[in-house]
């Protein structure tokens, strides 16, 4: 078994939308965390599949798009040092700053490369003793163990010339801000199935306590997205709450002890900054005190970094949830992958770039 | 001593406004690369040769028409599974005139060498091209040899053109495709992108994926035989992926394309990677693949060519063109929902998480 034609097969999806069609007897708004989720929905048209009574709404599970533009801007202004190399994740590339992206400092002569995964950064350094190699450190708690052990390696080999620009954020607290905004639409939440695999869905436990939400880690393929909003839906109507998991396969409740070890050796939460959205307490991972000096923003004095954001872009709207992508006046107009206005259409998570590629121009259900 | 040219007194007939550099992206197949062309190539040289943008010129010598492309080879790394740069420079260029619906028969080679660049590999590559032209059936009838300093040049860098004849009585062209037309493929697609990807990044896969590269001339050949004026149009998917170049037809057609990707062929090992890659296969480049756009009355006789052909023995229909969405290509996904399949803007990004 191969775990993916498996999992998107037309008669088991179509099925499962009926299900939720007879589920369903009143409107409910159900948010998905994950970009990778917002994209596989938009992907294989889920939408079209599920009765108007819901509503999906994209939530702010995207690194990429949430990673504050100043942090962008001093990325790029360390990668424009004669001595620095800054290496990244594909999709930071083209995320813009204040005045220009990274794929743009680097047609301009800044040593700027794509890596797979951060443990490559290192192996740069180690070839690269003259220059310093920064890792912009990017991602949810998927993302950060692998990011941790980059750091645990550059340890062990007594590397002086790695650092890291941490822009990780945490999931949990961001439900939180989201569940307790005044302004908040969503009724239940499918969470991200990855994430999940990572750090389980305890945490998520006392937040469907006190928000009474259902809540659902999911997976990503066609018929996970469908059996985990059949699973919401069905404790929405029966005016119940609590952790279900649905993506069995890969998520338990501890989730991956030994990754979650790794990355409390090396991080700690701090209070970060979501494009768009704002100031979210201990939201965000920092390097522990005794591993600053692997820190990039301590290492590197770029002098200030004044940000300023597109006055056209409402990608805090879209992050949460509030507005679609189509309900931009930009949208497709002045803002499309080729010139963004914001993260959201830049990145492969990012709600905005999936209602480009897939549903521009159809079954737009506002 | 030489005066520099003054570049501040050239004016640019259509100011690209966005960007003042060349972005990689602007040799990527996609949309910027479509920007790039239309708005300083088409309009510095216009005329209406030019103006269909298809693979290859149609020309007319007294009579007799040639197709006649370029291409341009500047891939990392050199060496790949199921090729190098030298075969590719072939098979590229004789694939090109294939889809004119011509006969490739000759060749022009140019090579800018970088100093350094090993004598060894160097005639790897040759012998590489002569295995190419001899299977393809043409002869490399001229050529060129620069050598660069050492550190302006990434090796080695290939041109190739080609001219052949244009059938007689064929027109390739997106005025010929109406709604109705089948769209057909040769075999199995996203295959040269993830060899090089695997070559790259050194990733490696349980099951060897080698690249597809391949010449068509011989395929096109069967095709026409079997379909003759029933063969609308063709496209070699490279850079962009099939996907783009089916967007790329629907623009230029000003029709609707409707694709079924549970008919598109992909091998499990490529389909795998893909997954693991975050990619979708619909824009990974392939080197020996053809997309064709028939009438429906022609389609099966023409699969049934492509299939008794070595090129086409996996051929299928994947979909078919519509008056609907004109100048948008449709995908009807595995889970029988719909979605639009657009040109590609830049690279694709492997996937974070």
């Amino acid at each position: 078994m191969k775990y993916v034609d498996e999992y998107r097969r037309e008669p088991e999806a179509k099925r499962y939308a009926k299900a939720i069609a007879h589920t369903v007897t009143q409107p409910w708004t159900v948010m998905e965390i994950c970009g990778g989720q917002t994209h596989a929905i938009m992907k294989f048209g889920l939408e079209q599949l599920l009765p108007a009574s819901v509503t999906l709404v994209h939530g702010p599970g995207c690194p990429v798009c949430v990673t504050p533009i100043e942090l962008i801007d001093r990325a790029i202004a360390i990668a424009q040092r004669p001595d620095t190399i800054l290496t990244s994740f594909g999709d930071m590339l083209r995320v813009p700053g204040s005045e220009t992206d990274l794929l743009g400092a680097k047609s301009a002569g800044a040593d700027v490369r794509m890596v797979y995964g951060a443990l490559d950064a290192v192996k740069i350094a180690r070839n690269h003793p003259d220059r310093q190699v920064v890792f912009f450190a990017v991602g949810f708690e998927t993302t950060a163990p692998g990011n941790a052990m980059a750091v645990i390696q550059a340890e062990e080999l007594g590397l002086d010339n790695f650092s890291i620009l941490s822009s990780h954020v945490r999931v949990p607290p961001a439900m939180e801000a989201l569940l307790g905004a005044p302004d908040n639409v969503v009724d239940g939440f499918l969470a991200a199935g990855h994430v999940c695999t990572i750090m389980g869905y305890r945490e998520y436990e006392p937040i469907a306590e006190k928000y009474r939400v259902p809540i659902v880690p999911t997976g990503f393929e066609p018929l996970d997205l469908l059996q985990g909003l059949h699973m919401v839906l069905t404790l929405l109507e029966a005016g119940r709450y609590g952790v279900q998991n649905q993506y069995r396969r890969s998520v338990t409740r501890d989730g991956n002890l030994h990754a979650q070890r790794m990355l409390a050796r090396v991080f700690e939460p701090c209070d970060r900054q979501w494009r768009g959205v704002g100031t979210i307490p201990a939201s965000g991972l920092k390097l522990r005190a005794e591993l600053t000096r692997f820190d990039a923003e301590q290492r590197f004095d770029v002098g200030q970094v004044t940000a300023r954001e597109s006055e056209v872009c409402i990608a805090g709207a879209i992050l949460k949830g509030l507005k679609k992508p189509p309900q931009c006046p930009a949208f497709g107009v002045e803002c499309t992958p080729d010139k963004p206005l914001g993260a959201p259409m830049v990145s492969t998570e990012g709600a905005c770039s999936a209602y480009f590629r897939y549903a521009r121009g159809q079954n737009e259900r506002t | 001593m030489r005066t520099l040219p003054d570049l501040s007194r050239i004016t640019c007939p259509a100011p690209l406004a966005r960007y003042a550099t060349v972005q990689l992206a602007h040799g990527g197949g996609g949309r910027l690369s479509q920007q790039l062309i239309d708005e300083l190539f088409v309009q510095a040289f216009g005329n209406p040769i030019l103006e269909p943008l298809h693979d290859g010129a149609v020309l007319n010598a007294g009579g007799q028409r040639l197709a006649f492309s370029t291409d341009s080879f500047v891939i990392q790394p050199l060496f790949f599974p199921g090729g190098n740069i030298g075969s590719l420079a072939v098979h590229g260029t004789v694939n090109d005139i294939a889809m004119c619906g011509a006969t490739p028969l000759w060749l022009s080679a140019g090579y800018i060498i970088e100093e350094g660049f090993g004598m060894k590999e160097l005639c790897a590559v040759v012998e590489a091209m002569r295995e190419a032209a001899a299977q393809a059936g043409v002869q490399i009838v001229t050529g060129d040899t620069k050598v660069v300093d050492r550190g302006k040049g990434d090796g080695i860098y290939i041109n190739t053109a080609g001219v052949g004849l244009v059938r007689e009585g064929i027109r390739i062209g997106a005025d010929r495709i109406e709604a109705g037309d089948a769209i057909l493929v040769n075999g199995p697609i996203a295959e040269h992108g993830i060899a090089i990807m695997s070559v790259r990044e050194g990733l490696e896969f349980e099951t060897n994926i080698e690249s597809d590269s391949a010449a068509l001339g011989g395929l096109v050949a069967a095709m026409l035989d079997a379909g003759g004026e029933d063969v609308h149009m063709l496209r070699d998917p490279t850079r962009g992926g099939v996907a783009s170049a089916l967007d790329e037809i629907a623009t230029t057609a000003r029709l609707g394309l409707r694709l079924q990707e549970a008919k598109v062929p992909v091998r499990e090992a490529v389909r795998g990677a893909c997954e693991i890659l975050g990619f979708d296969p619909l824009y990974v480049a392939n080197e020996g693949k053809c997309v064709a756009v028939v009438a429906r009355r022609a389609a099966e006789r023409i699969l049934a060519a492509m299939r008794a052909h070595e090129r086409g023995t996996e051929a299928a229909l994947i979909g078919e063109v519509t008056s609907d969405h004109p100048g948008r290509v449709v995908l009807r996904s595995q889970v029988g929902a719909d979605r639009i399949v657009e040109r590609m803007s830049g690279e694709q990004l492997p996937r974070i998480c």
